[in-house]
Parts: C-alpha cells; structure tokens; sequence
C-alpha cells in the first residue's frame, strides 16, 4: 500500500519526511509540541539554537518558490546549518543531467540534508531511496503528491486557536486536483482526528474518487463553509483557465471566492487560512484576507518554528543512531 | 535435422490434441504425432516427461528498439529472450529510428534478425510516413517486402480524416491495421488510471473513457471502411462489451490484452514506482478481473508480452517522468500459468490465446503442431520454479514490476522451422 516505509527508521523515529500519510497519531503531535518550543526562538535577541551546528541543508528546487524556500533556509540557519539554495529549474535537468547524477554531485559535498521542491509527484521519494544512509530528505512539495510541512504548520495554527481536533469541522475550498497541500492537509486533520473534513469545488477541480480520502463533497461555497471552525482558501493557479476548467477568475470570485458576508455562513470564530501566495480578489477578498479572521501571516511565521522541529528531529534520529 | 520430442503432454488445440504423445520434427517441419515413421532416427531426443509441448508462441507487436534505440536493446538480445519465454514468431512495432515506413526498413531488420539464434521477426510497418498521422505510408511496397500488418503503434492518429483514409487505403491491399485505442485529448496529461489511486497518490488520471472513446470512434470507421483491424493491449471492462458489440454487428476485429494487465491494478503503484508506469495504464481491480473473464471466454482473442524493454536510465526518476513500458518476455509464461492455477482460464484456452489465435489474426503459418505444419514447437515445464533477477532475465530491458519474484513455469525447449534455438539444460 501506500505506507512508505523508508521514512521511518527501526525505532519508529522520522528518517525521511516525505508524505503525512499512514504517519502515526503521536508522530504528528510529536512535531506540534516540538515546534512549540520553537516559536519562542523567533522571538529572542539571538534568534538561533545550536542543533544543527556543522550540519548542512541543501535546498533542492525543481520548481520556484519563494515563501517555502526562504522559510525553511530561515529555519535551517536558527538551527544553526550551513544553508545551500540550488534552483535546479534552469539548470542541470535542462543540459540533460538525470536526477539522480544531480544529487550524486551534490551528495559528494557531503549533504547531511536535502530539501526537495519537484514538478513531478513521488521525486523525493526517488530521491530518499537513493541517498547514503546518512542522508536525509524532507519533501517540501512534489507534483501534486504532498507538501508535509504545509500541512504539519496548518495543523499547527489551527491547534493555537482550536486545540480540539475531536470538534472541529474544516473546509478546504478550491482547487483540490492540483493541491499537494489540499492531500497532505486531508491526511493530518484525519490522522489528528478531525471528524469533519469538507472540500468545496466545482467538480472540474475535485479529482476522481475524492471521497475515498474521508473528506465530505460539496459544490456549493455557502452549504461547504457553512458551520464549519476553519476555511482553508487554495489558490487558483493561472492556467486553470488555459486548461478549459474553468471559464474566468472573474467567475470563479464570484462562486467561490471567499467574502465577508459568505464568511459569515461559518461559525462566528472560524478562522480563514491561505498557503499563500494569495490572489486578491480571485479565491478571497481582501477585506477576509486583511480582516480579525486571517490567520495567514500567522501561518507563515509558525511555518519556520515547524520546519524547525521537523528538520531537528529527522537529523536527530541520525545523531542517536550513529 | 531429426528431433523427437518424447514423452510430453502435448496441447495442440489448432487439432484438438491433448494427450501424452511424441512429437516428430524432421527439417524445419513436423512430420508425426505419436508413432515414429519408417526410418526415422533423431539426431535430437529431447525427453518431455512432465513437460508441456505447445506450438510456440506468436507476440503480435513487440518493441525490439532496434535501429535506432540500441541502448535500450537490440533484435539479437530480445529475439533470444523471446525464444528462451517459448515466443516463436515475433512482430516487431514499427515505432524505430528511422520509423519501419520504407522497403529499407525492413530489410534492415531482417538482415539483422538472421544468424539469431532465436525466434523469428516479421515486420509491422507504418500506418502514416514517420507515424506522423498525416501522410500515409507506402503501405504496398511495405507489404510486398513482407510487412505483416501496419500501425501507428505509440501515435494514434488524431486527424479522424486521416484515419478513415487510411483504414481504407489498408483495406484495399488486404493489410490488417494494428491498433491502439486512445482519445488524444483525454489521454493526453495522464500518466495513470484514473481513480482513487491516481488522487490519493497525485498523479495525473487517465480515464477509462480515453480508451472506449478512442475504441468507439475507431469502430464506426471500421464499419464504413471494411478494413480489418486488431485492437492491441485493451485496458478496461467496458472496451470488452463494446468490442462484443461490435462482432455483433458482423465487424471483422479481434484484440489482445497484456499479460501484465491482468495481473496487476492501479493500486499496485505504491510508492510511486516508475516500473508499474505502463501505457494503457493498470486499470482497476474490475478492470482486471473483467479481462481475465474476457480471455477465458476468448472475447479477448489473444495474450500477449506488450514487450517493450527500456534502459535503466528510461525508469530512473519520478513516475510522471519515466518512460511506459514493460520488459515482458521473460516472466509471460509463469504469469501466463497463474492465471489457470488460479483458476481463471483452461490451459488448452491459454495455449490458443499465446499461439493459435494470434497466427490466425495475421494469417501467419503457425500455431499448430499438425502434420506438415513449420516446426515451431515450446517445452515447458510448469513445475519449475525461477525468480526473475538481473541475472535471469535474457532481455536486455530489465524494466519489470516483477524484479524479485518467484515465479513458476519455464520454457525449456524452444524450436523456431526446427532449429533448436534455446535448450535450458544445454
């Protein structure tokens, strides 16, 4: 099935961190309570913890990014790494160099850790099942697999506002066929034990068989949000229109778009979150985006203090092994 | 020279025969079934006890690289791995570099496929120049230098003009046209089934209906053309009832189905292993079950090794971005055998979907072991027991899900016009 069990090691410690999915209950609280005791660092005078002193982390890029990228070199220097940025988009892949000869160079600068960002959906798992075993490699978004650390840093801000996943109802809102967050999201809430779990699409951007994840389906915004704690918005990438699945982003705002008095269908202290980068005005309004209910500046800082804990503790589980 | 083959159960079900009997091979023909004739002293005795003798097999499209794709393999390396699977007849896919579209082509290919020491090669030349979809192919000079069918096999063609012209100008000289049922724009991002699978683990959907569309679309110009067409490797439940429909109305097709594709499902694709990426995609569990069906019933005429060997470099990345195929001759006949373990179809019914049936789709002189018939004869032995290994596969593509598995069934005797070409005890 799909449990991957590499990124695991023989004591049930986080080796690899690939995907969410099949991860234990206490693994994920794990990483919660972890970056809790980080959120503090990022708000002393010296903002940095020796842990990972003589380390180094390179940051792998398929694809561009620039809010993942910068958070987790933001959290790999706290940590007190030594911090590598390779955008591979333009590069070697482009000359024709394979993936794995990529990394093979890179592994001989002795990496302790890779950073992965890739176009197509398992190639950090490809990639975790080729490096030394020293090694390790964080997925921070392939295809439209999973983005774990997205995930871990939602769940993560929901628990600061709303600590009782068994109550919570949570809707996830736009285009969930092309969303590694929207996947990585549905398997931590449930995982965590959140027993409403709602996506709200048009059914040109819900995939096949989603409710076979454990997720209820709606197409209408106001029945979707309606109660729920907490409205994930996603972002609407350009090129939906391209691809004939939908007509306008005008349209688009206008049936899916996330505005105060649709906000008002959901419970009266839910909170709104983004992974960002937002489109103003196509899947929310500024007005929601800007307004007491936004949680999203919050997610991105709370995005650093996980990345934090996750990156501690896969390099930990080698320092206890070796 | 003079070979008996003694001793073995021999399934012959081009004549009816299933029964423990000696087969008798002198020059390149079979010349008795059970009682030696007048002065015949074997150069070869071959002892069949326990053994099953079979006409050998016949793969109607496989994909031996060769020209052009070497370092993937070459017509030397696959048509010994074709005979070593017990494949006597092997044709090869014109998709090549340069494209099997030219007299030259083709005698390239033959030049190349004599000394072997295995199975024999016939030539699937191109449906369209290049297998570009727009301008036809020589089909006539193809067919006098000895093509045995056309296609546009990896293309299909988008242009419905194209097409229906083309199916006619093959009807007319008597070509069988091969082809692939795939609608080009709904087939066109999906790398996968699409289904529960392909939206858990993230990877673009091809939908069942990619194929019946493509099917349904390819049958109505089969109707108005009269061409004879073979529809290669179907993939889902529902291309089976539409192809029964189709006989119904009196259209001439027939179709096969991989071997792979009955043994294994879009779910198996865990961790997104390139090696499971394979065009048809793996459909669902229905979808298998409802071809295993479809085979034992012989609504799937024929079953074939959708042998397409790649270098390891074609499979080294992420799903999405590794090349669709499968290495098949080598595990076809102990996949093959669990299918009647399993209950699923009769062994005289298996032999004639490997052998009889796909002969006859082409007209080729082959699948029978009656008298006078070409010598192309496999032993094997269903007991024995193998694991398919870097160091046990003969092609040179080791591209298969099945790596590391035990596998029961071997060939142990391959004879191609009564050449011994493969002998495992040798």
């Amino acid at each position: 099935m799909a449990a991957t069990p590499i990124q695991l090691d023989e004591h049930g410690r986080l080796r690899h961190f690939l995907t969410i999915e099949n991860l234990p209950r206490e693994l994920l609280v794990e990483i919660l309570d972890h970056a809790e005791r980080f959120t503090v660092v990022g708000d002393r005078a010296v903002k940095k913890v020796p842990l990972l002193r003589g380390r180094t982390v390179v940051n792998l890029f398929f694809e561009p990014s620039t809010r993942t990228r910068t958070t987790f070199e933001l959290a790999a220097k706290r940590l007190s790494a030594d911090v590598m940025n390779l955008n591979i988009e333009a590069s070697a892949t482009r000359k024709g160099e394979s993936l794995s000869d990529t990394l093979r160079t890179l592994e001989a600068m002795d990496t302790d850790m890779f950073v992965v960002r890739h176009q197509d959906s398992g190639a950090p798992e490809f990639i975790a099942r080729q490096v030394a075993p020293g090694v390790s490699v964080i997925n921070a978004g392939d295809g439209r697999h999973a983005h774990p650390t997205q995930a871990m840093l939602d769940v993560f801000t929901i628990r600061r506002h709303k600590p009782a996943f068994e109550d919570l109802r949570v809707a996830i809102v736009g285009d969930i066929t092309h969303s590694r967050v929207a996947r990585s999201e549905i398997h931590a809430l449930k995982i965590l034990g959140v027993p409403d779990i709602r996506v709200v699409g048009p059914k040109t951007l819900l995939p096949t068989a989603i409710e076979s994840l454990g997720v209820g389906v709606f197409h209408d915004l106001d029945e979707g949000i309606a109660g729920v704690d907490v409205v994930i918005m996603l972002r609407l990438q350009q090129e939906r229109m391209q691809s004939a699945l939908l007509p306008s982003g005008h349209e688009y705002f206008h049936t899916y778009g996330l505005t105060p008095a649709r906000l008002k269908r959901a419970a009266r202290d839910a909170i709104v979150m983004h992974p960002g980068p937002i489109n103003r005005g196509v899947e929310i309004d500024s007005a929601v985006a800007d307004g007491h209910q936004s949680v999203i500046l919050q997610q991105v800082t709370h995005g650093i203090a996980v990345r934090m804990a996750v990156m501690s503790m896969v390099l930990g589980s080698h320092a206890q092994a070796a | 020279m003079k070979i008996r083959i003694r001793g073995g159960r021999v399934i012959d079900p081009a004549n009816g025969v299933d029964a423990e009997t000696d087969v008798y091979i002198d020059g390149e023909r079979i010349v008795a079934l059970g009682r030696k004739p007048p002065r015949f002293t074997a150069a070869r005795d071959i002892d069949a006890g326990g053994r099953i003798v079979c006409p050998g097999f016949v793969d109607l499209a496989a994909h031996l690289r060769e020209p052009g794709y070497e370092h993937k393999a070459t017509i030397a390396s696959e048509l010994g791995a074709a005979a070593a699977g017990g494949f006597t007849t092997v044709c090869c896919t014109p998709d090549t570099a340069p494209v099997v579209d030219t007299p030259a082509v083709v005698e390239l290919i033959h030049q190349r496929a004599r000394g072997v020491r295995g199975a024999r090669v016939r030539c699937i030349g191109a449906l369209t120049h290049g297998l570009g979809g727009e301008v036809l192919a020589e089909m006539q000079a193809l067919k006098n230098i000895g093509c045995v069918a056309v296609s546009n096999v990896g293309r299909p063609i988008r242009d419905t003009n194209v097409l229906r012209n083309a199916l006619a100008y093959a009807s007319t000289l008597g070509l069988t046209v091969l082809l692939e049922a795939e609608d080009p724009w709904l087939g066109a991002r999906g790398v996968m089934h699409e289904g529960a699978t392909s939206t858990r683990i993230g990877l673009a959907g091809i939908p069942a209906a990619a194929e019946t569309i493509g099917l349904a679309r390819d049958l109505v110009l089969l109707g108005e053309t009269g061409a004879r067409a073979h529809f290669r490797t179907l993939s889902c439940a529902q291309a089976v009832s539409y192809l029964r429909d189709a006989r119904k109305r009196g259209l001439h097709v027939s179709a096969d189905v991989g071997i792979a594709h009955l043994h294994l499902v879009d779910e198996d694709i865990a961790n997104h292993d390139a090696h499971y990426h394979v065009r048809p995609p793996l459909r669902s569990t229905r979808d298998r079950d409802a071809l295993r069906r479809a085979l034992a019933r012989r609504q799937l005429d024929a079953l074939t090794a959708h042998h397409q060997p790649h270098d390891a470099d074609a499979k080294a990345g992420p799903f999405g971005a590794s090349a669709p195929g499968i290495s098949g001759f080598d595990t076809f006949l102990p996949l093959a055998l669990e299918l009647v373990e399993a209950g699923a179809i009769e062994l005289a019914a298996l032999v004639d979907a490997c052998a009889v049936a796909p002969a006859r789709i082409l007209d080729l002189p082959a699948g029978t072991l009656g008298l006078g018939a070409v010598a192309d004869v496999c032993v094997f032995d269903p007991a024995a027991c193998w694991t398919a290994s870097p160091a046990t596969l003969l092609s040179q593509g080791h591209n298969t899900p099945f790596m590391g598995r035990e596998l029961r069934g071997r060939v142990t005797h391959t004879i191609v016009g009564g050449r011994l070409v493969h002998a495992l005890d040798d």
